[in-house]
């Protein structure tokens, strides 16, 4: 849909795996979900995270891929690995930073959110954003994500990999960026100069 | 007599229930074949009722669409609501009426059925009077359901005894609703709590019973909105509050009396309001000044600092709303909470103004609607008071019957149990309920109903109640019949019928019909459709408080859902009570009552150490009759946990995934541990939707609220052992009559 945006928000999930079960509705991957949720650490809280794919700018997936069967669409969207190619070899699954591709025996390839294609190219929201109760995942325009406390980014750092994503994650107002990667954190580390998320 | 026929585990094989994980036509097969059409209509599992869409092929629900044109949810669902779909072709469905016989069950004709049933209640009133039967309805019915459920007792039968599960739901918040404001309904639309600068949320896990609800709550934060949050439990609502304040079981009162107590002292109650639009502020004023924040701390383990600004931050806001559910109203104590919370907004003059209220957040299906037209032992339709000589001669002329002929107030729905096991009541006739899971102290109802000389059960899937019974008529699922509902908000919705009842199962209202017609009483139900029973019922309600006669099916499609009370065909409803300044009583104004201080019915004690509270998750609905039949809501939280905290756990050396033995004064459990961080040390909590060994309904008491007659499911005393493994042959044992085995899927 034209104009719209992904934004997560794990700050709003209430774990309650509406968009797991919605998934698996979809007409193209029926019974299997598509999405990553986690309960973070049950024993010590309640937060709960539910993922959709991030859509790389340039995506670790389609780089590592050995068979050129992960492509991303002029729409930024990246697609699950074509079947012809794909030979399960399961690099994807490895190299992606976020953890999201699947390899599904069954289907012989790799299948990931792609953004509920069959939803967004007839103007309707992904299903996962659609039936969110609580807005955790929220297919919007960015004037709407505006009003909330949080503000959207998405720049992340791994270490040394700067990754750009086409889906936002929303993080407290004074923050720009994300890292993932503790080094990123440390006084110590300021003066190298392959790390400066901040 | 009513003892099960024949073993569980045959009864389990054949009834179920079972987890399906596929659809009908499966998932790769017929099931993604297009579907013939997109029904508009409502979810079924919780009293938000969302607006969903069914996809549906032939007489079958193959999936669902989101409506986003439905102004409540925009679309959004719960895990319930996604799946809700997986109920009309599943497997375990009741395809047949069923009677029973020596070796179980057997399909019947509907003649054989109805006529055995309706010739046992018969022998039954002769032997023992009218009201030796009762009658159980349910709140997850469309609202033409519960109108034909309180009419057929009350005219076919002509028992007094009837009521229905929305008494283990809403009627503690009903109550005081019409004590202080001469009304049982939300006074605000839930846009409202968009515009309110502060929200309290007393005792309503609204993540798991009322997600929807979460957005509503997030957005409000969005625009500056302050949470303050009140449970024995961080749940997932708590991470983005401003507060929380860890109350202990059963002593929210005193929290509440606290806060007014504090307002007062500190002089920042709106005085022009109390003094122009309410009563008995002095009394009220007079009750709290004992409960200062260090004494209110001491009972509810909220501290005294945080009783401050909670007070402060309410009572600064220029706008603030109460949200509570059946935290505070599941106690023997639960209308005077729902009071003591009500004091508060009047106090501050948070009233029929936008963004400014308290609102209960109902539970069930149709939770209000169906106690708003008669299956309440004390009311109705219409909401009138059945010992109203006006309302009794209104509601007579509209059924055609002499306002004696309406028999008086009966039992409440765990009092009919209770004269059911004394033996006053020797016949039931349940639809929609399922007592053996859902009322406290499942030994006392298994009892109860092994004496019934005649049970009869109207319901879509074999419930554990149901094993009891001598007759099974295979009833409807709610999109099976056309009707209406009404929201949590107040709002009356259209439930579109979207297919057939599948095989030779029946509409419910069918079924009282013609029970009705074989009683000899035909001629006072003619329904051809449900909308005929509609047409009557807006006449019954026509001058009550819920006055319906302003509202058709067709206003309701064109509006989105129109607000009762709607008086007449161009009244554009309601959304917001009391915006006159003035209340539903004859004198017009806002009732403070006084709360009194009382001790739970089931203290904890030296034997009994530990707080025991109940409630849901988000996968599964009441019971579980429907949702524990849905594979991926079953595997979401296949059984129940017991929800207990490390610095507890320690002490009876229990680690998180441990065997525990949970023992109350009524009865034991075994269960395993959920060792988590976000419960009072005190305090365990368990799910109630399961049955048999896994029911935490075992361990819960009788004991009720005298006005609203809710049992205090909130707070058990109960002590704790770890225990060397499951359940000594939890499996065969047939202890408790209605143990579900494990499947597919499950831990």
């Amino acid at each position: 849909m034209h104009g719209y945006e992904f934004y997560v928000d794990p700050s709003r999930c209430i774990g309650c795996q509406s968009c797991v079960e919605a998934c698996a509705e979809c007409e193209t991957h029926r019974g299997k979900s598509m999405i990553n949720f986690d309960f973070i650490d049950r024993q010590r809280t309640t937060a709960t995270a539910a993922y959709v794919c991030w859509h790389c700018e340039e995506p670790t997936c389609a780089m590592v891929c050995p068979a050129d069967a992960i492509k991303k669409g002029d729409d930024g969207i990246v697609q699950s690995s074509l079947k012809p190619r794909c030979i399960g070899c399961s690099n994807c699954v490895l190299a992606c930073p976020f953890g999201i591709p699947k390899i599904f025996p069954e289907y012989e390839q790799m299948m990931k959110c792609d953004m509920c294609y069959d939803r967004t190219s007839v103007g309707k929201k992904p299903m996962c954003a659609t039936v969110c109760p609580s807005q955790a995942l929220s297919y919007v325009r960015p004037e709407e994500i505006g009003k909330r406390r949080e503000k959207p980014t998405n720049v992340f750092h791994f270490g040394n990999q700067k990754i750009v994503t086409r889906v936002h994650m929303m993080i407290p107002a004074e923050t720009d960026a994300v890292s993932l990667d503790v080094l990123d954190y440390m006084w110590e580390e300021s003066y190298a100069v392959f790390s400066q998320p901040q | 007599m009513a003892k099960a026929p024949v073993s569980l585990e045959s009864l389990l094989d054949r009834f179920g229930p079972h987890p399906a994980y596929t659809p009908p036509g499966g998932w790769q097969d017929e099931s993604r074949s297009p579907a013939e059409r997109l029904v508009k209509t409502h979810c079924c599992f919780c009293g938000q009722q969302c607006g969903i869409q069914l996809k549906v092929r032939g007489n079958q629900v193959i999936g669902f669409e989101p409506w986003e044109e439905f102004p409540f949810n925009h679309g959004m669902l719960c895990p319930k609501g996604v799946k809700r779909y997986m109920q009309g072709g599943h497997p375990d469905r009741l395809l047949d009426p069923l009677l029973r016989t020596p070796k179980g069950f057997r399909a019947a004709t509907w003649d054989e059925s109805l006529d055995f049933t309706v010739a046992r209640l018969k022998e039954v009133q002769l032997k023992y009077g009218k009201d030796s039967v009762a009658i159980y309805g349910g709140a997850s019915l469309i609202s033409e359901k519960s109108y034909l459920l309180g009419k057929f007792a009350r005219v076919a039968l002509g028992t007094r005894h009837i009521d229905y599960n929305g008494r283990l739901c809403m009627v503690s918040a009903g109550t005081a609703y019409k004590l202080a404001f001469g009304v049982d309904r939300s006074p605000l639309p839930w846009a409202d709590i968009l515009k309110a600068q502060v929200v309290l949320v007393a005792g309503a896990n609204v993540a798991d019973c009322a997600p929807i609800t979460t957005d509503y709550l997030w957005r409000c934060r969005d625009a500056g909105g302050k949470l303050i949050i009140v449970d024995p439990r961080m749940t997932p609502i708590c991470r983005n509050a401003d507060m929380y304040l860890p109350v202990r079981p059963g002593t929210d009162m005193a929290l509440y009396m606290s806060l007014l107590n504090v307002i007062l002292r500190d002089g920042l109650e709106r005085r022009d309001f109390i003094a122009a639009h309410t009563t008995g502020f002095e009394q009220v004023a007079e009750s709290v000044r004992a409960w200062d924040p260090r004494t209110a701390a001491e009972k509810t383990g909220v501290p005294p600092e945080s009783i401050e600004r909670a007070a402060h931050l309410f009572a600064k806001a220029e706008r603030a709303i109460v949200l509570h559910a059946r935290g505070v109203e599941h106690q023997s104590k639960g209308v005077e909470n729902c009071l003591a919370l009500i004091n508060l907004c009047l106090a501050t003059g948070n009233i029929g103004r936008e963004g400014a209220g308290c609102a209960m957040i109902t539970g069930q299906g149709n939770g209000q609607g169906g106690r708003e037209h008669g299956q309440k032992c004390d009311q109705l339709p219409g909401q009138r008071s059945i010992s109203d000589p006006k309302a009794r001669a209104h509601t007579a002329k509209v059924w055609g019957i002499s306002p004696e002929e309406i028999p008086p107030a009966g039992y409440s729905a765990v009092e009919i149990m209770e004269a059911i096991h004394c033996g006053e009541i020797k016949a039931l006739l349940s639809c929609c309920f399922n007592p053996l899971v859902s009322l406290p102290d499942a030994k006392f109802t298994q009892e109860a109903l092994e004496k019934l000389e005649f049970f009869g059960v109207v319901d879509f899937f074999m419930s554990e109640t149901a094993h009891h019974a001598d007759v099974v008529l295979a009833g409807s699922l709610q999109e099976e019949e056309e009707g209406i509902g009404c929201t949590n908000e107040g709002r009356v919705i259209h439930i579109q019928k979207a297919v057939d009842p599948p095989g030779n199962a029946k509409g419910d209202s069918w079924i009282y019909c013609e029970l009705a017609k074989r009683l000899g009483k035909g001629k006072y139900f003619p329904y051809a459709t449900t909308k005929d029973i509609y047409e009557e019922l807006r006449e019954a309600s026509r001058g009550g408080h819920a006055d319906y006669f302003g509202i058709t099916y067709e206003k309701i499609d064109k509006n989105m859902g129109i607000f009762w009370p709607c008086p007449s065909l161009d009244h554009p409803g309601t959304p917001r009570l009391f915006e006159d300044g003035r209340s539903f009583h004859p004198d017009g104004k806002h009732h403070f009552l006084v709360t009194e201080w009382r001790e739970s019915g089931d203290p904890v004690s030296v034997e009994f150490p530990v707080y025991l509270t109940t409630g849901r998750v988000v996968s599964q609905y009441l019971s579980g009759t429907q949702t524990r039949r849905i594979g991926a809501l079953v595997d979401q939280y296949p059984n129940p946990r017991l929800e207990i905290h490390p610095r507890l756990a320690e002490q009876y050396q229990i680690k998180d995934g441990d065997w525990v033995t949970v023992t109350s004064r009524r009865n034991d459990m075994t269960l395993q541990a959920m060792v988590v961080k976000t419960i009072r040390p005190d305090t365990v909590f368990i799910p109630y939707h399961w049955a048999g060994e896994r029911s935490a309904n075992r361990l819960t008491h009788r004991t009720l609220d005298p006005r609203s007659k809710i049992p205090e499911f909130k707070v058990s005393a109960c002590r704790l052992r770890k225990a060397d493994g499951p359940p000594d042959g939890a499996r065969a044992s047939n202890r408790t009559g209605n143990l579900s085995e494990p499947r597919k899927g499950q831990a």
